[in-house]
């Protein structure tokens, strides 16, 4: 059962991953759409940083005493990532407004069922 | 009407403390946990924290559209700045020890540099998204 | 993290969904500072707790308030997650295991990153010195994004000066 003991930090992001996109594709409002994205952006986090840290290390600003640090370069890939994240969201929340606007709701099925009449026409 | 007059006093000593904050994170971010990014959102968060406790007006008057939207801009210019000043310089684009006498202060003029145009930019997109979505609801006539 | 993302899919009422985000934004965040990455969970409490919490109850205010009921029972969706949730079981088994210093992510371009940032950039901090120094075009690359998301939301949601929109 060494698979189960070494790699739980991936059990968990595989959870949260999951989940994240069983939200994004299982549900029909978009402002839940966007709620899973976000869950699906965090595991994503999860998954790089947990393999960057070194049980007995520290956290990797240089200072005197310390000799073992966690690798900076996760570290870095994600602070951008976390960035991206959030500006996506913005848009997507953006979009998500004004088809309210434009349509009046927000659920996919009466969006897709208002366009499909207005094709027919 | 003493849960609202609580939470303006509250928002009025706040403040200051939050924004100082903000300078300390953005500048300490080279010897501690820190940097442009952490820091222009809690300077967002302050301005934020200020519109939702005393109305968006004041908070527009306190910061205001236009001043924003320059924001936004100059972040990204002075980084690409810094670049720039590189290239005249001497080096090549985005190169840092060619901005002082000695390369580790050119590392460390470029790094100050550099993350206050991040710090500038992040804080100044965070606001305005607030502002957008704010006064959005605002003008459909429902507040 | 785990019961906080399972009552945030089976909500209905969208407000509770997003506190249960900004809940779930601060746990995670408290795991990153565990797996010692202070500089990422100060940014991870700062934008995922803070401002997009704020940004997605503005446009929850904007938007209304629940959850329609599904129509069909979501039996596709539910077995191709858990589909993909195979996969990705059976491909991590190849990944090193948690905190192995001999994996390979510790052993090329990181050590040299830690030894060398103070010495030639003069900054104890390692991660602001890779990301301003080291990497400085990728984060040349994001300030642009993040300004191109906020160009992008002022064009979308900008109000012209007539009325009729």
């Amino acid at each position: 059962m060494t698979i189960l003991a070494g790699h739980y930090s991936y059990w968990i992001t595989i959870l949260l991953m999951v989940t994240g996109m069983y939200i994004l594709i299982a549900r029909g409002n978009l402002l839940k759409k966007l709620l899973g994205l976000s869950i699906l952006q965090t595991s994503v986090y999860l998954l790089y940083i947990a393999p960057a840290k070194l049980v007995g290390g520290t956290a990797p600003i240089v200072a005197a005493g310390f000799a073992v640090y966690s690798n900076p370069l996760p570290h870095v890939l994600i602070l951008t990532a976390i960035v991206v994240g959030v500006a996506t969201l913005a848009l997507g929340l953006a979009l998500v407004v004004r088809i309210r606007e434009a349509y009046g709701t927000i659920e996919e099925d009466e969006i897709l069922a208002l366009d499909g009449g207005d094709e027919g026409r | 009407m003493t849960g609202d007059l609580i939470l303006r006093i509250v928002a009025k000593l706040l403040m200051p403390f939050m924004l100082l904050f903000a300078l300390y994170v953005q500048f300490h971010g080279d010897y501690g946990p820190g940097g442009g990014f952490q820091a222009g959102v809690i300077a967002a968060a302050a301005i934020v924290f200020y519109a939702i406790t005393f109305g968006l007006a004041a908070a527009q008057r306190l910061v205001p559209e236009r001043l924003v939207e320059r924001l936004l801009a100059l972040g990204v210019l002075l980084y690409a700045g810094v670049g720039l000043a590189g290239l005249a310089l001497g080096g090549s684009y985005l190169d840092y020890f060619v901005l002082a006498h000695d390369p580790v202060h050119g590392q460390h003029r470029g790094i100050f540099w550099v993350e206050a145009g991040v710090g500038i930019t992040v804080a100044a997109v965070m606001l305005k998204l607030f502002y957008m979505f704010a006064a959005r609801g605002r003008d459909a006539g429902d507040l | 993290m785990a019961v906080t993302v399972f009552a945030m899919a089976l909500q209905r009422n969208l407000f509770s969904a997003v506190v249960l985000f900004g809940l779930y934004s601060f746990f995670m965040a408290t795991v990153l500072v565990a797996l010692d990455a202070v500089d990422v969970a100060m940014t991870e409490a700062a934008v995922g707790a803070g401002v997009s919490t704020v940004l997605l109850l503005g446009a929850l205010y904007l938007v209304g308030g629940t959850e329609a009921k599904p129509l069909h029972r979501p039996l596709i969706p539910l077995t191709l997650a858990i589909a993909v949730g195979v996969v990705l079981a059976y491909g991590m088994q190849g990944l090193p295991a948690f905190s192995d210093p001999q994996a390979p992510i510790h052993t090329h371009v990181a050590p040299r990153y830690l030894k060398e940032a103070p010495s030639e950039t003069g900054v104890p901090n390692v991660v602001t010195a890779v990301l301003a120094s080291y990497r400085g075009y990728d984060t040349l690359g994001e300030t642009i994004v993040v300004f191109t998301a906020g160009v992008g939301v002022i064009a979308l949601l900008r109000r012209r000066q007539r009325k009729n929109k």
